[in-house]
């Protein structure tokens, strides 16, 4: 994995401040829509934009610590790993390297980062 | 009496105070009625508490309340006290006691407990007026007679007692300076850290203290006027109090050649050096130390009382014991080598803003000493791991702190410990004792109980444990708290005292809430989010910000999330009626956005199902040209006012009920609620307009209107229920703001107005809106005030706003 995530698939996509606090934003790439979220203590982290339960889109969820509940059916995703709270594994929701720099938002989305 | 005292053993005490009379009762507890028993006293009174002497002086008690044992306790014990007749004299050839007016009585065990005597310092002056000790009640009495206030009061010695006596000529309204010889105050109870935290909290009340200073002499003719220091400085006075130390009274065992070094010597068992004669108290020394703190002379009492009593038992060793004090308001703990050395480590705790000092000193992972001041209430679970030596390597990082994070505390001791003046509920000004007594008096059960009779706990709730511990004290197991259900998982408090604290402490914000409330998460979670952001929307109209990130999508996106990720719409249409203009418009936005489904729902609107979020801002906007706004079919809130057509086209009607209706949601809309809310008016019993199962429901008749609350249509059906009959449409819009209101004040964040009447009562309600006029006024009033803020179309505001990516992707990388 780290031999494909190399500094040139970072892209600039948003400024941090266009990002609510415990909150987020979308960007729509190859692999479907990704949801950049933005917590409480301005940690970032991009997962792709769909609940592992029926796909609800977690970017409209409230997020809260470093989580967002779905909009759906109130699932609860771990946002630094992707895990369904209370649920199986597999129930992941997949993750792209995301970083901040100089008030800026760079995100990967040439792949997916493998499962934490 | 003289032939029982042949056959009894006769027993008998100078010394009437605390530590003899404490040994008498432990006499009587092990073996009543063994011994005829005489007491002597030199003051005139009966067995009072000494320590107690401070609130005397400061008016907090009066004699009556710090008596320990009255006259009637020794007649019942048949006891004989000889009250204010010093001993001057024990014959110990012939067992004779002899008092200063020429009392003798016998004896075949003898207890001495004289006691102390104040330190009085041996400088010029000293025997003026106005320079007087303090230790007696004689001694308060002589104090209050110069320390009225304005007065000035000089007290030699920063200790316990000299601070104890500041404190109370402080409260008397004296100017009240401390002299004391050392360089900090309570050297023998605090460090330097704890005694200068003291230092501020004694000026902060206006005394004024000089440490390191020594006193040269007293200076006036008769009577005192001035201090003189060493430094030649002179301190004008009308008083001066002096409290440098205390000395045991062994002269009357000295005199008549009982073993004495400073004190009289006892063994282990309290025993002097003649077999028939005890000791106890502070006039005594045992190996070597003299006691001047009440918890070593109580063990003293329990070891005599054995010995004298032929009853088995282990002798006296000064148990390590922790000193907690209570100086001039000022709560301080302090136990064993609580200076430490170079072989200690410390931890230190300090509260700046609170006051708050605390350190322990530790030897290889055990504590050693302790010292608290401002908040002492972990020292007695400190002082448990000093006495028994537990190793706090694994608990270091937080044994500070306290046992809290082991559920270890009794929270209970804190309040119980209070005096009954103590202040319980600081917004309606009730202390402990009223609340005692009311739960004793009026038979009260639970918090609501002591907040209906009391006031307490019913503003701000931040006592409401403090009251719930007294309920605890006072009903033991019979109190059955009211079981708590968690708002959730980030409180342990439940909705109605989340409400209450927020309106009682003026809570603004959610993160001012998260803290004064201690939240247990950072930010909280979906749950408590958005019913913190209702209950701060409700409390302060015009004043709280709402907080989108705090509502759920469907309110913050302002539009109907469905199961694929698009959008319904719904405009606001009044009362149901609509009309060409309005219908062409929606026409038009389906036909522009290509919207897949359009559908008349139950509540008389049409609904444009499938519209994608990009789109929201633009329909909203050609919506917006045609008049119509957000209906909020989203949103816990006012939703649709359901109407038929009413006296106007129908042969049955009665009246107006589609104007009542238009009319009664121009009032409410844009109002936020627990919960979604749905009216409807009918025109006539038959109820077309299915008023029966809305939150308020109105029918018309030819007398007028029936106003019914609480249906529900849903999962769980509910016909309404009858709340009043009214005549006027005024009158309808007024009870409906008032019972709009009173739902949105006192509901959970969730509770349809279904379950909500069913918890709190339909008479509840009625009482509040429908029998209390001004109750109802009031309500209204709220409500209509609140709407001043709430009634603006969110649908225009995000459409005019720049189009944020709220609604489209910050970027595109396909």
């Amino acid at each position: 994995m780290d031999a494909i995530m190399t500094d040139t698939g970072f892209v600039d996509v948003a400024a941090l401040d266009d990002i609510p606090q415990r909150g987020a934003r979308t960007v729509a790439t190859a692999h479907g829509d990704v949801a950049i979220f933005r917590t409480g203590d301005d940690a970032v982290f991009a997962l792709r934009d769909s609940c592992p339960h029926r796909g609800g889109k977690i970017s409209h969820g409230i997020v809260h610590g470093h989580g967002v509940t779905c909009p759906l059916h109130n699932w609860v995703i771990a946002l630094a790993t992707g895990a369904a709270e209370g649920e199986a594994a597999a129930s992941c929701v997949p993750r792209f390297p995301v970083r901040v720099a100089e008030g800026r938002v760079l995100l990967d989305v040439s792949a997916p980062l493998a499962p934490a | 009496m003289h032939g029982t005292t042949l056959s009894r053993p006769r027993l008998v005490v100078v010394g009437n105070g605390m530590a003899g009379m404490r040994t008498v009762e432990e006499i009587l507890a092990i073996a009543p009625g063994i011994f005829d028993i005489t007491v002597f006293g030199a003051e005139p009174h009966p067995n009072y508490d000494r320590i107690m002497l401070s609130p005397l002086l400061a008016g907090e008690k009066r004699f009556e309340d710090i008596v320990l044992n009255d006259y009637d306790w020794y007649a019942s014990n048949g006891i004989r006290l000889i009250a204010g007749e010093h001993v001057d004299w024990i014959d110990r050839a012939r067992r004779i006691v002899r008092g200063a007016a020429g009392t003798e009585a016998p004896y075949d065990l003898l207890l001495l407990a004289t006691g102390s005597s104040p330190f009085v310092l041996p400088i010029p002056g000293a025997e003026l007026d106005g320079v007087q000790t303090f230790r007696s009640v004689a001694d308060v009495g002589d104090m209050l007679a110069t320390a009225r206030s304005g007065a000035k009061a000089v007290v030699i010695g920063g200790g316990l007692l000299g601070l104890e006596a500041a404190h109370g000529l402080d409260l008397r309204g004296a100017e009240v300076t401390v002299i004391h010889l050392m360089p900090t105050l309570m050297e023998r109870q605090l460090d330097a850290s704890a005694a200068h935290l003291l230092k501020q909290n004694l000026e902060a009340r206006g005394m004024t203290i000089l440490t390191g200073t020594e006193t040269a002499a007293f200076i006036g003719d008769d009577r005192v006027r001035a201090v003189r220091l060493k430094d030649g400085r002179e301190i004008p006075t009308d008083l001066v109090v002096m409290a440098v130390g205390i000395r045991p009274n062994a002269g009357l065992a000295r005199a008549t050649g009982l073993e004495c070094n400073r004190g009289v010597i006892v063994d282990d068992f309290l025993r002097t050096s003649d077999p028939a004669i005890f000791a106890i108290g502070e006039c005594v020394e045992h190996d070597g130390k003299v006691f001047g703190l009440v918890a070593p002379i109580w063990e003293m009492a329990r070891v005599a009382a054995r010995a004298m009593t032929g009853t088995p038992g282990i002798g006296f060793t000064p148990a390590a014991s922790v000193t907690r004090l209570k100086v001039s308001g000022v709560e301080m703990a302090s136990a064993g080598a609580f200076l430490g050395d170079s072989g200690t480590e410390d931890i230190v705790l300090r509260d700046g803003a609170r006051g708050t000092y605390r350190r322990l000193v530790l030897r290889e992972n055990r504590i050693v000493g302790l010292v608290a001041i401002g908040d002492a209430s972990d020292a007695a679970w400190h002082f448990q791991l000093l006495k028994d030596g537990t190793d706090i390597g694994e608990i270091r990082d937080s044994v500070i702190f306290g046992p809290l994070a082991d559920g270890a505390a009794d929270p209970d001791e804190a309040v119980l410990a209070l005096p009954d003046g103590a202040e319980i509920c600081g917004c309606n000004g009730v202390c402990k004792g009223t609340i005692t007594r009311a739960i004793k008096a009026f038979g009260l059960a639970s918090v609501d109980d002591v907040r209906a009779r009391t006031k307490a706990s019913s503003s701000c709730g931040s006592c409401t444990g403090q009251v719930e511990a007294l309920l605890r004290a006072a009903l033991g197991r019979e109190y059955a708290p009211a079981t708590v259900k968690p708002v959730c998982k980030c409180t342990g408090l439940d909705h109605g005292e989340v409400r209450r604290r927020i309106v009682g402490g003026k809570l603004k914000s959610i993160p001012a809430v998260m803290q004064a409330l201690e939240w247990k998460t950072p930010d909280g979670c979906h749950v408590c989010r958005p019913a913190l952001n209702f209950y701060l929307l409700c409390a302060w109209p015009g004043e709280y910000v709402d907080d989108a990130q705090s509502r759920f999508v469907n309110e913050r996106m302002h539009a109907n999330i469905q199961k694929d990720g698009t959008f319904s719409v719904v405009p606001r249409m009044w009362g149901g009626v609509t009309n060409a203009r309005e219908l062409r418009a929606i026409a038009d936005v389906v036909d522009k956005f290509d919207i897949p489904e359009v559908k008349i729902t139950g509540g008389q609107r049409i609904d444009m199902l499938g519209v994608k979020r990009e789109d929201l801002p633009t329909v909203w906007r050609d919506l917006n040209a045609a008049g119509l706004v957000s209906g909020h079919a989203y949103g816990k809130a006012l939703r649709t006012v359901k109407t038929c057509v009413g006296s106007e086209w129908c042969r049955f009607g009665t009246q107006n009920s589609t104007r009542m209706g238009i009319a009664l949601e121009k009032m409410s809309w844009g109002s936020w609620h627990p919960h979604k809310v749905k009216m409807a008016v009918s025109g006539c019993p038959r109820n077309c307009a299915e008023a029966s199962i809305k939150d308020f429901g109105v029918i018309a008749t030819e007398a007028g209107w029936d106003l019914l609350v609480g249906g529900n249509g849903g999962i769980r059906l509910r016909g309404t229920d009858l709340l009043c009959k009214v005549t006027t449409e005024a009158e309808v819009l007024e009870y409906c703001a008032a019972f709009l209101q009173l739902y949105r004040e006192e509901a959970h964040y969730l509770e349809r107005t279904a379950p909500w009447i069913e918890r709190v009562g339909l008479d509840y309600v009625k009482q509040a809106v429908v029998e209390d006029e001004d109750n109802r006024k009031a309500l209204a009033a709220r409500f209509l005030h609140a709407q001043t803020f709430a009634q603006a179309d969110p649908w225009a505001m995000e459409s005019a706003a720049a189009a944020g990516a709220k609604f489209t992707h910050v970027a595109e990388l396909t």
